[in-house]
């Protein structure tokens, strides 16, 4: 049996693959539908497909912990906890984003960029909400033309990067046609909305909720009012499962990022743990291509040291607990800072603190231990194994 | 277009769309105060994906839902 | 700087360091504090670089009082009176939340040690008060119903250790990432070449005292504790079921017992294990599910409850379940301070006062004979 945890594009694309090979294969996911947050509410045809294919899919299944000796996953799923045997496992975990803290970014009405995207996917209308969207990469322009589509007014989107960098990613561009195509698309729908490199959300005010914004290029700031802001700094890998069953043979990790770049991944894992590794030939060079274009993102959307100086003593960086970044500066380490501040200790266990005090501190993240994400404790009893 | 519900919202009832998450319909009626943060703050959702536990609210009766995860039912008891 | 200048005075040129104390756990802490209130210049290494970072991290933070014995019932209630007095000076963070403990009676059986504990206690002078079946379910509504009663020690408390810890440790030298390996007469060797000279030395490493002191008679025990989300109401006293002092005092065999705490944040503390004979500091899921299990067979409404971190730790224990306070017998000039097993935080205070007036030769209140380091222990096991 193939579990492959994640149903978003590496992890569609390895279960079909290894179903191709003959494979028995069962996926995993804690959303409530396939497609994972890039193909949230879309068709397309790997979704067709895998809906069409009966391939065994556990919804809202939080993975809570696995054990690469036993070679089982523990899930915890609204009808309660399972436990999956697996002979080879295919994480295909994903991505959340990341974070930086600024004065006001706890304030309603502040969220993440695909955040947003995921909300109005899920059905939240944005008509007539005037939106300022900052940080990096090409996730925002994604993001303002999905919801420019749907009736939000976008004011602006800040982009960190200079332009420089900017040219050299359209140089990138050119060499991959698919991706200019798509670009050029983006650029259709956000016509309208200006993009301006160089430049940063530095804060947000309002009372109770978000009122405005307060932004940076060079010298200049100004402010926007906007109903919401949608910030992202890019991508951060969910790893978590990954990392505690390292030095597992049994193990393939596929896919986080780059769309084209996950797609390929999950197919070269779906053949290769399947048994067929020699179908997985043809992909190889493709898969080569689009690890370039990534690298070449990660060049071009590198994060600026000014946005290290965002926070104020008082900005909070750990949401859950209330920890504020002056605090945060007296500490050596994160598992420091974590002991005596309660930093990282609330129940998303740092999923967003942690990734935003690597960027400011330069901390390591801590240890992992079970549960890897908050459980009901009756599901870390002993459960029947499947 | 999909069917509405009936949700009940820190007691008032409101018409919802079914489908949705409980995050996008409180954000649909305009409740950005989802939960109180440890030192008092107002918050709503961050993440939209089930990961920076902001959009927490309590459903009948059990606290620390994840409102962008939970699709609303009907006759649902939603406290902010 | 020469060779010669930089073996020594590494930390404070110029000055001479009276105590070094090895180890910033919460028994370090507080040897620090007391020895630096009496006047002592003292310096506190850790081979971490973090103020109670090991077993003090990982412990409960229950100042409890108990009665395995004569010995282990003084040094707790003398403590206890400790921490009630420096309670009002701790800090917002290290979380002083004066709940009370409940010794839970499962059957009528337990209820007779109920009833014994409660005539020693009172005894004694310590404020106890017995609860029947219906007063124990009141006092603690998520408790499983049909449970015989119990028994509420007033004045127990519980803290959050580190911040106990690095509250001690206020305004006193702290060398952070010093790995001691080697302790005589007149000071320390660093891993890293280095040797700090000190008046004394005072050995406050929990399990880690074996490398230093081959023949010490400490062996790790292993626990594992879990936290929850914050569920402010759902528990009032930390609670501990009888069967503990069954789990708790066999040396033999892994066990767990239903030990469950309050924070003040309204989180649960969901304890506890003891396991000997492993120094693997991974969460076992086999430990974690049987202790839930203990805990649920108590409290059914655990189950519902959001789990959000699990860890572990290693108590240092002993043959006969004491510490050992006192001079180092093969060595001048050191002293041990460890093998506290559980209650390393409860007993941290007594711990250092009791060394203090040792050292200095005051008076002290209670006798520091059951503990020295050099009393004979019966065969071990």
């Amino acid at each position: 049996m193939i579990v492959v945890v994640g149903a978003g594009p590496a992890g569609i694309a390895a279960a079909l693959r290894a179903q191709e090979c003959g494979a028995r294969v069962t996926v995993v996911d804690d959303n409530p539908a396939p497609g994972g947050q890039i193909w949230r509410g879309d068709s397309n045809v790997w979704l067709t497909r895998f809906r069409a294919s009966g391939i065994p899919f556990i919804a809202s299944a939080r993975v809570i912990t696995g054990d690469a000796q036993a070679q089982t996953l523990l899930v915890e799923t609204p009808e309660g906890a399972r436990k999956l045997t697996w002979d080879k496992l295919i994480i295909a975990a994903g991505s959340r984003e990341l974070f930086l803290p600024f004065p006001g970014w706890t304030l309603p009405g502040v969220f993440g960029a695909g955040g947003l995207q995921a909300l109005a996917k899920s059905g939240l209308s944005v008509a007539d909400k005037t939106v300022v969207i900052g940080g990096t990469g090409p996730l925002l322009l994604a993001v303002a033309a999905y919801l420019r589509q749907h009736g939000a007014h976008v004011k602006l989107i800040a982009e960190q990067a200079s332009p420089a960098g900017l040219a050299g990613f359209a140089k990138e561009l050119l060499r991959n046609p698919n991706k200019l195509l798509q670009g050029v698309a983006l650029a259709r729908h956000i016509a309208g909305s200006p993009y301006v490199t160089n430049c940063w959300i530095e804060s947000a005010t309002g009372q109770g909720r978000l009122e405005a914004v307060t932004l940076r290029q060079g010298r200049r700031t100004w402010t926007e009012r906007c109903d919401f802001a949608a910030i992202g700094y890019g991508l951060v890998p969910d790893n978590e499962l990954a990392t505690f069953l390292m030095n597992s043979p049994n193990v393939v990790i596929a896919g986080t990022g780059e769309l084209n770049l996950a797609i390929l991944e999950g197919e070269i894992a779906g053949f290769t743990v399947a048994g067929y590794p020699e179908r997985a030939l043809g992909l190889y060079g493709k898969r080569e291509k689009a690890h370039r274009f990534a690298t070449a993102l990660q060049h071009t959307f590198a994060l600026r040291h000014e946005l290290k100086s965002l926070p104020r003593p008082d900005t909070i960086v750990c949401r859950c607990e209330d920890v504020t970044f002056g605090l945060l500066c007296e500490f050596p380490n994160s598992r420091a800072a974590k002991l005596h501040t309660r930093c990282g200790m609330g129940p998303c266990q740092g999923r967003i603190c942690g990734p935003a005090a690597e960027f400011l501190f330069g901390w390591n993240p801590g240890s992992l231990r079970p549960p890897l994400f908050p459980a009901k404790i009756g599901s870390l009893m002993p459960a029947t194994t499947e | 277009m999909a069917e509405c519900i009936v949700i009940r919202v820190n007691g008032h009832a409101i018409s919802v769309r079914d489908g949705i998450t409980v995050a996008v319909a409180l954000l649909q009626a305009d409740e950005l105060h989802f939960r109180t943060s440890v030192t008092g703050e107002p918050r709503a959702p961050l993440c939209g994906m089930g990961i920076c536990f902001e959009c927490r609210v309590t459903i009948n009766g059990h606290t620390h839902a994840r409102s962008c995860q939970i699709l609303v039912r009907e006759g649902m008891q939603v406290v902010t | 700087m020469d060779a010669q200048d930089h073996q020594y005075n590494i930390a404070l040129p110029g000055t001479t360091i009276d105590a070094l104390i090895v180890g910033a756990g919460i028994v370090g802490a507080a040897c620090a504090r007391e020895l630096s209130l009496a006047g002592l210049k003292v310096t506190v290494c850790d081979e971490s670089d973090v103020i109670g970072g090991g077993a003090t991290a990982a412990g409960m933070g229950h100042l409890a009082v108990m009665d395995d014995s004569e010995a282990q019932f003084a040094l707790t209630s003398y403590s206890q009176t400790l921490w009630h007095e420096l309670s009002p000076q701790l800090p917002a963070e290290a979380e002083y939340l004066p709940c009370g403990s409940l010794w839970v009676a499962a059957d009528a059986e337990e209820m007779e040690e109920v009833n014994r504990k409660f005539r020693f206690y009172s005894a004694r002078a310590i404020r106890v008060e017995l609860l029947d079946e219906q007063q124990i379910a009141e006092a603690e509504p998520n408790l499983r119903p049909g449970l015989s009663g119990g028994l509420l020690m007033c004045a127990a408390s519980v803290c959050y250790p580190p911040c106990a810890a690095a509250f001690l440790m206020k305004r006193i030298t702290f060398l952070p990432g010093r790995r001691v390996i080697a302790v005589s007469s007149d000071g320390v060797d660093f891993a890293d070449g280095t040797r700090l000279a000190a008046g004394l030395t005072i050995l406050a490493t929990g399990t880690e005292i074996t490398r230093l002191v081959p023949n010490a008679p400490v062996y790790p025990r292993k626990g594992h504790l879990l936290i929850t989300d914050r569920y402010p109401g759902f528990l009032n006293h930390q609670l501990i079921e009888l069967g503990y002092l069954k789990s708790a005092h066999s040396t033999e065999s892994d066990s767990v017992a239903f030990n469950v705490q309050p924070r003040q944040t309204g989180q649960i503390l969901i304890g506890s294990s003891r396991q000997y004979g492993t120094e693997d500091p991974a969460t076992e899921s086999h430990m974690l599910s049987r202790m839930l299990a203990r805990a649920v067979e108590y409290m059914p409404g655990l189950t519902e409850l959001s789990a959000i971190r699990t860890w572990t730790g290693f108590r240092a224990a002993t043959p006969d379940k004491l510490p050992l306070i006192g001079p180092c017998e093969s060595l001048n000039n050191v002293y041990l301070a460890t093998g506290h097993e559980g209650l390393g935080i409860a007993t941290s205070l007594a711990t250092a006062r009791l060394l203090a007036d040792h050292i200095l030769g005051r008076a002290s209140a209670i006798s520091l004979e059951p503990y020295l380091p050099g009393r004979r222990f019966a065969a071990h096991g």
